[in-house]
């Protein structure tokens, strides 16, 4: 502070105007939250975006608004775990089945209707039916072709953690799309295996904090490789047009681990109040009308789930992946990957 | 000496002045209770690990080239500022401040956007000495402004040349300032969480934050928050005792000349071309970048929320509306416990005064984390409420409110009270109708530096907003870190401006120039 205040009679108007604050502000609160009474809540670890999208289509469709909530799957899930029967949530929506597996193990999770289900292939969706399946993301290793060529990268994702890879792979291990990869090593090789290559991947990888930092960092050329879900590249491309992006995507073959296809869905709040909205919100989410303007929107990069709609162009046609067979149930709940993750100095 | 030592302190002030030390004690004692709660073998085999130590090392290291750099930078602009004849000194007096004024995160996205590559220590390096190095140089010069120049012409006149008794005069003068300075960027780099998050730069609160979105336990985070907050606190007591010892004496009475001006010279070119970089970097390179951005396009794959008038006029609307509860509450706790430390002595209120100044050594991840777990588990209706992200906001301002309040009650002279009271009147008649009249001005310019702090407020905002809640500093926050940064410029040329312009309306009323 300074010690010779010129006074004034101006000099009073923040005391007045934090006066003005701490008599309105209360009665601000009150009347927003009257006016957003009847909204769907909706916990989201999906992309901002998409759930703008999705929930304006919604409100424009049937009259009912939507409130998100927005953060990374691990963490919403750990607070409707948390909340247990009082959380204010109605859906929950996320990138990866991991956490809908959680929460349905909790007993949290409403049964989906079966028209819901029905819509999605069946090993989609929860074997229990308390979640749907409503979009897919594959897992890829993208490249700089000015730093490596594509006939010398490795045919699965476990060689990565060989000497000659030393500096030459990103990953980004406190991504949530990164544990159900974890996931995926640990429930076809074992926890000793697993542990052993993200020990691996410790001493040869750069580490970033999200997949958009990855592909950022191997599209300028910063680092040869870098594991990602597909949608990021994508979503670079699309940003930056094909002439000015380096990167590009090498798709695992032969079921191997790196090729694992995760499933995005949605499940409804056992302790949800607004139940028959939030079924209506499900059911919106694989209508085809719904998942034709998610694929064709160039925001989601997402293989649709619903029958007879065809992914974006600049995807590979899903019929031409060669994911891991490992079952939703076998993939788990992401808790031992989480785990491991910690034991091996990646978090 | 005056009717207040004598008096009791009233009872009301005391209970309302105790509520602001629980407020404070709060998130240290509830993450403390959960960080037991990790079991004593477990706890070792977490913190006793590889990954600590890069996190050491990463903040250590980062906090001792920042001190470094800070400390050269600081006292050259200090002393070409306060000590010579460089033309335009009130200009760069004003520039050297104003980084303050600029959210550190808010830079970093601008340094980010500029070049990726800057993603690691170097960059974590530039953006935090560009911040922060207004902590160093604002104690340096006001130290170079109230030393005795007898000493140094007393050296000189020893036979000392400029630079020796620069070195062995002056330098040993500057040590409280520099060292005080020095610990309080040690401190903010270790809370700091946004810029190191935008610039992938690992530190505790990244870890904390990354433990946090990848666990389903919050117990891990609880423990690294208290590691962190040990590490804060031994700052805020280092800083503290700098303080302490800051006093140099003069032994002479009387006034103390203002030291004649070091005539520059010819050398007052590359002086001004040094200034006119640091300007350049600290201010040009991140306001320009957010411009640049303003007038780029971004597409609707990588942008978080369309950027239209709707869309900012309402982020805008709910940062300023959560700043102003925030603000509201943070005076409300200050005004009695800064009214009782200025008028009242006694061991409570010096305790429960240390209390609320704790809070400076609190990230403001981990107050978050703590607040959102205790009302999950106790208080159901604060849970997920504005009104708790404003209490959180208050504890994390509460020091800076108390400063300044200390300060405006400090300036109004107590005979004026003293009257007032002989006259009959109780201290609450007396506070309602002498001081807090003659304070009013320094009141508001507190409640406005609260206010600026408030609205460029990023990690508890990120935490703990309110379902639907989307603030400016939550937009800019989302669309760098999915890279869109054309869709985070409006949002944080927004921030930007009302933090500049709150700082300019402060300048402007409050503030008084030092330069002759």
């Amino acid at each position: 502070m300074s010690p010779s205040f010129r006074r004034n009679h101006y000099a009073q108007l923040p005391v007045l105007a934090a006066l003005a604050a701490l008599l309105g502000v209360p009665a601000v609160m009150n009347t927003a939250q009257a006016a957003d009474a009847p909204a769907l809540i909706l916990y989201s670890a999906q992309h901002e975006q998409v759930i703008d999208m999705l929930t304006d289509a919604f409100t424009k469709e049937t009259g009912i608004k939507v409130k998100a909530h927005e953060g990374e799957g691990p963490d919403i899930a750990n607070q409707l775990v948390q909340e247990g029967a009082s959380s204010p949530a109605d859906i929950f929506m996320t990138e990866n089945s991991p956490e809908l597996v959680l929460l349905d193990e909790k007993g949290l999770l409403a049964p989906v209707d079966a028209g819901t289900l029905a819509a999605v292939p069946r090993e989609d969706s929860a074997p229990s039916g308390d979640w749907v399946g409503v979009l897919a993301r594959e897992n890829v290793l993208t490249f700089n072709p000015a730093l490596i060529k594509e006939d010398a990268l490795p045919v699965s994702m476990l060689d990565l953690v060989k000497p000659e890879w030393k500096g030459k792979i990103a990953i980004a291990p406190s991504d949530s799309d990164f544990l159900p990869l974890v996931s995926a090593v640990l429930a076809e090789k074992g926890h000793d295996a697993t542990l052993a290559w993200l020990k691996g991947l410790k001493a040869n990888a750069q580490i970033f904090d999200d997949d958009e930092g990855v592909v950022a960092a191997v599209d300028r050329g910063s680092v040869a490789t870098g594991i990602i879900n597909s949608y990021y590249w994508a979503r670079l491309l699309t940003e930056q047009g094909a002439a000015k992006t380096h990167a590009k995507v090498y798709h695992f073959t032969n079921g191997d681990a790196g090729a694992l296809v995760n499933i995005s869905g949605a499940g409804i709040l056992a302790s949800s109040k607004n139940k028959e909205a939030a079924q209506r919100f499900l059911a919106f989410l694989v209508a085809k009308p719904t998942q034709t303007m998610l694929a064709q929107s160039d925001v989601d990069f997402e293989y649709p789930l619903a029958a007879g709609v065809a992914v974006n162009s600049l995807m590979k046609p899903r019929a031409d992946l060669q994911p891991p067979a490992i079952s939703l149930t076998k993939l788990g709940d992401d808790q031992p990957a989480a785990k491991l993750l910690r034991e091996a100095g990646l978090i | 000496m005056s009717w207040t030592s004598t008096r009791r302190p009233p009872a009301a002030l005391v209970a309302a002045a105790t509520v602001a030390g629980l407020l404070v004690l709060i998130p240290i004692a509830w993450t403390a209770g959960l960080a037991a709660g990790v079991g004593p073998a477990d706890a070792a085999s977490l913190l006793f690990r590889p990954l600590v130590g890069e996190l050491l090392l990463n903040t250590l290291g980062l906090i001792a080239a920042t001190a470094v750099v800070t400390t050269i930078v600081a006292t050259a602009a200090a002393w070409f500022i306060e000590r010579t004849d460089l033309p335009g000194r009130r200009l760069w007096a004003v520039l050297a401040v104003v980084p303050l004024a600029i959210p550190s995160f808010i830079a970093s996205f601008a340094w980010v956007s500029m070049s990726p590559a800057l993603q690691d220590f170097g960059g974590a390096l530039l953006v935090v000495s560009c911040s922060y190095f207004p902590l160093i140089y604002l104690p340096v010069a006001a130290a170079l402004r109230g030393m005795d120049p007898a000493l140094e012409e007393t050296a000189r006149g020893l036979g000392l040349g400029p630079w020796r008794s620069f070195a062995r005069v002056v330098l040993p003068q500057l040590r409280p300032a520099l060292l005080g300075g020095i610990l309080l960027v040690a401190l903010n780099t270790l809370t700091e969480f946004g810029a190191f998050a935008l610039l992938r730069f690992r530190t505790f609160t990244t870890e904390i934050f990354a433990i946090y979105r990848t666990s389903y336990d919050s117990s891990e985070a609880a423990l690294f928050g208290m590691v962190l907050i040990l590490l804060c606190l031994l700052c805020l007591a280092g800083e503290q005792w700098a303080r302490g010892n800051a006093r140099y004496g003069r032994v002479a009475r009387g006034a103390a000349r203002r030291t004649p001006p070091v005539a520059l010279g010819w050398f007052r070119l590359p002086v001004l071309a040094g200034f006119a970089v640091l300007a350049l970097v600290t201010l040009g390179a991140p306001l320009g970048m957010i411009l640049y951005w303003c007038t780029q396009h971004n597409s609707a794959a990588t942008s978080v929320a369309a950027v239209n008038l709707p869309a900012l006029a309402s982020a805008t609307w709910s940062s300023v509306r959560l700043a102003l509860g925030g603000t509201a509450i943070a005076m409300a706790l200050a005004l009695p416990l800064g009214f009782l430390a200025t008028r009242y002595d006694g061991r409570l209120i010096a305790l429960l005064e240390r209390t609320a100044y704790l809070a400076q050594g609190l990230p403001g991840i981990v107050v978050a984390l703590s607040m959102v777990s205790l009302t999950i588990t106790l208080l159901r209706p604060l849970y997920q409420s504005a009104a708790l992200l404003m209490i959180v906001y208050a504890i994390l301002f509460l020091p800076l409110a108390l400063v300044s309040v200390r300060a405006a009650f400090g300036q109004v002279q107590r005979g004026l009270e003293e009257a007032s009271r002989a006259a009959g009147l109780g201290w609450f008649a007396t506070s309602l109708r002498v001081l807090l009249p003659l304070a009013a001005p320094g009141l508001g310019a507190a409640a406005a530096m609260v206010f600026v702090s408030v609205v460029t407020e990023l990690t508890a905002t990120l935490l703990m907003a309110p379902i639907g809640t989307r603030t400016l500093a939550v937009q800019v926050w989302a669309n760098t870190t999915t890279l869109a940064f054309a869709a985070a410029a409006p949002y944080a040329a927004l921030m930007a401006a009302l933090s500049l312009l709150s700082a300019w309306v402060l300048a402007r009323r409050f503030g008084a120039a030092h330069l002759p």
